[in-house]
């Protein structure tokens, strides 16, 4: 037997609950004249109004870059800047050796695929369908991805940019490439990034990802790798 | 005074007397301050983001029913299953029978104080279904079947040494005293959870009516596995999670770390729209939301503090609270600690009671004046205490005013009690603070000031007789 839906009851009770109109607070302080109500009316700010109070960004690219690589370190993620997808293969491959990957997965992506490819190890691709346990067992896995954010040091994945919602969170080791064109200044800018890029067909899953997996769950101290990524490295291509 | 205001008192009563865990949460808070203060210094304006975060969701509490109805109808359009349930027994009832009809035996659980609320763990125990916590804080309190002690820090009372013998005891692991090594310990226990459950249950942290997606706050990931791997995801959330566009995020997000853990982001900040797409290769097949009221449209309804249900769960109340500071987590005996837990259930769960949380308080403001969404919590407590008294008072406060204010609109009265005041004095000093004082409940933790030998008026009368006698001499 199928429980009801309690829709029609909740939509009513908000609606009779809302026809009192509620005064509006400035930082914390009341103002119960709601006689005029015109203020009502006023849109709420929107994004771009948000640069000016968060914390600032410099206009340049460069400066963005910079900026990200401080923000990079400071969340202990591994950002390195490179002159070419060769340069990267040599640097992913001494991270394989240093960490004895002896299998590694990745997806369908022009910059993604091809690096891990040339790794020459068994490669578990996502593309098709796969068991959880396998990707489960791979050291690392290698993915794209949208965006860069150099506010925050964030790398912003979807499910079509990161081969689905499980190769960048199971393996243990996360490797993202990315190239200079994904870096923007703040968040606004990433969301302004995906929405050209796929709404109204968006994917099932985005994710701002800022540092490598993180606990403070024991006396509020810093352990890395708490249930995702215990590493996270960034391969940022010209 | 009500059985819960009375067990209130005694919990309270207890940590605030056990010196070690007050200075072993302190610690940790102030570990926190000073965090939150270096992150929120670098912002360029907290004061007005926040004063935009608090207008951005009063325009969404204040046209709930459209900017739900726009979420409701993004979600459903891209194959999300949404319930919206009245109270905690139908989402209980709904999951359980999603749980039923797919033949669910395990299922892996992220953070969601939704689902504390309405106690839904126990209810799918009940039904055989395994249940386990993954984000760490939270499976360390299942383990010791206790609640969360901090909706956001839910293990933090917990020392390392603790938790080392609580593992030991419950996952026959190793003793250590290493964080890390505790960490590793859960994560490969939670692995083979994440790979063996046919359901993922989650919260949510935001619900963007414009593209219909949930958004989930975490660090450790276990959120983002339990949205990935199972077939099955039930996200749960209360109905005044939205926020109007996705845009929005990009002040919330930081904001929400900022005031929360005193990170500039969270770890991984996830959005959801829906069950796995067509093309897409792996995420759940099903995907439900399921919205509840649970008599949020009761503080709805209350124009005054309808302003709490801007509340983002960020906790950064229950941080600066000296309340929550000396009395812990576990004392208020609510889903919701600290100053917004004791605006909050007096309306979810009956001012009667539950009033007594708002007199515990100081009214110092700190949690208004830290709130990123500008809450007037330190008013609203006093709110709540009018409420109460206007719903139901008390037969002897009412006597003890009137008397006071007949006493005090007859100066002769007033004089002679002064002087009985005077007269009695001395003999209270004989009982003060103990059992037979009757007003033991004042005196046994506050000193009583002696009253003066003489009354001003008899001293404005002498002094001014003493003149007079001035002038008739020269």
């Amino acid at each position: 037997m199928a429980i009801p839906d309690q829709r029609e009851t909740v939509f009513a009770r908000i609606r009779e609950a809302l026809r009192q109109p509620a005064p509006r607070r400035h930082d914390g302080h009341v103002d119960y004249d709601v006689s005029g109500h015109s203020d009502v009316t006023e849109p709420p700010p929107a994004s771009d109004a948000f640069r000016a109070w968060l914390p600032p960004v410099g206009p340049g690219l460069d400066e963005q870059i910079v900026l990200f690589a401080q923000n990079a370190a400071q969340l202990k993620a591994d950002f390195r800047p490179v002159a070419s997808l060769d340069e990267a293969a040599r640097q992913l491959a001494a991270l394989a050796g240093e960490n004895g990957w002896k299998r590694i997965a990745s997806h369908r992506h022009p910059d993604a695929l091809g690096l891990a490819e040339k790794l020459g190890l068994n490669c578990l691709r996502t593309d098709s369908s796969f068991a959880a346990a396998d990707l489960e067992s791979c050291d690392a896995a290698v993915t794209g991805c949208d965006a860069l954010v150099a506010q925050t040091g964030s790398v912003l994945v979807t499910s079509v940019s990161a081969g689905g919602r499980a190769l960048s969170v199971l393996p243990p080791h996360h490797v993202v490439v990315a190239r200079r064109s994904h870096v923007v200044p703040d968040l606004a800018s990433a969301l302004h990034v995906v929405r050209k890029l796929y709404a109204p067909h968006w994917p099932s899953f985005l994710s701002f990802i800022t540092g490598p997996s993180r606990t403070g769950d024991i006396e509020r101290i810093l352990v890395l790798g708490a249930h995702g990524p215990k590493k996270l490295t960034i391969f940022l291509l010209p | 005074m009500n059985a819960i205001a009375k067990d209130f008192k005694q919990a309270a009563a207890q940590v605030a007397s056990n010196g070690k865990l007050r200075a072993f949460m302190r610690r940790a808070l102030s570990g926190y301050e000073v965090t939150r203060e270096t992150t929120r210094r670098k912002y360029q304006n907290w004061s007005e983001a926040r004063q935009a975060a608090s207008e951005i969701k009063w325009d969404a509490v204040n046209h709930l029913d459209k900017y739900l109805q726009e979420f409701i109808a993004k979600l459903e359009a891209r194959g999300t299953r949404v319930f919206v349930a009245s109270e905690g027994a139908q989402a209980r009832d709904y999951i359980l029978q999603v749980a039923k009809e797919n033949g669910v035996r395990s299922i892996i659980k992220s953070k969601s104080m939704t689902t504390e609320e309405i106690h839904l763990n126990a209810a799918l125990e009940k039904e055989g279904h395994s249940v386990f916590e993954s984000d760490l804080g939270e499976y360390i309190v299942q383990l010791r079947h206790e609640a969360p002690y901090h909706f956001v820090f839910p293990a933090m009372h917990l020392t390392r040494e603790q938790i080392s013998d609580l593992f030991q005891k419950e996952l026959g692991s190793e003793p250590t005293n290493d964080p890390e090594e505790l960490t590793m310990i859960a994560r490969r226990v939670m692995r083979q959870k994440y790979i063996e459950a046919d359901m993922g249950i989650s919260g949510a942290n935001f619900a963007i009516a414009e593209t219909g997606m949930i958004s989930i706050t975490e660090n450790e990931g276990n959120a983002r596995l339990t949205c990935a791997l199972p077939k099955i995801h039930v996200a749960i959330m209360g109905i005044e999670k939205v926020l109007p566009k996705l845009d929005d995020l990009a002040l919330f997000l930081p904001m929400l770390a900022t005031a929360g853990t005193g990170q500039a982001l969270t770890c991984y900040n996830s959005l959801y729209g829906g069950p796995r797409q067509p093309g897409e290769i792996d995420g759940p097949e099903q995907f439900h939301v399921v919205l509840l009221d649970n008599r949020r449209t009761e503080l709805l309804a209350d124009a005054e503090q309808r302003d709490s249900l801007h509340c983002i769960r960020c906790g950064a109340c229950l941080n600066v609270c000296p309340i929550f500071k000396n009395i812990g987590g576990h004392s208020y005996g609510t889903t919701y600690q600290g100053p917004i837990g004791s605006v909050i259930t007096p309306h979810l769960r009956g001012l009667q009671n539950w009033k007594h949380l708002s007199s515990a308080s100081s009214l110092c403001g700190a949690c208004t004046e830290t709130c990123p969404v500008g809450i007037d919590l330190h008013h609203h407590l006093l709110h709540n205490r009018r409420n109460a008294m206007n719903e139901k008072p008390l037969w002897w406060e009412k006597v003890l005013y009137t008397g006071f204010a007949f006493l005090m609109r007859r100066p002769g009265l007033y004089r002679i009690a002064g002087k009985l005041g005077a007269i009695f004095f001395p003999l209270h000093q004989l009982v003060n603070g103990t059992r037979l004082d009757p007003l033991r409940n004042w005196t046994r933790t506050r000193e009583f000031p002696a009253p003066s030998r003489e009354s001003f008026g008899d001293y404005w009368r002498k002094k001014k007789s003493r003149e007079e006698a001035n002038h008739g001499h020269s």
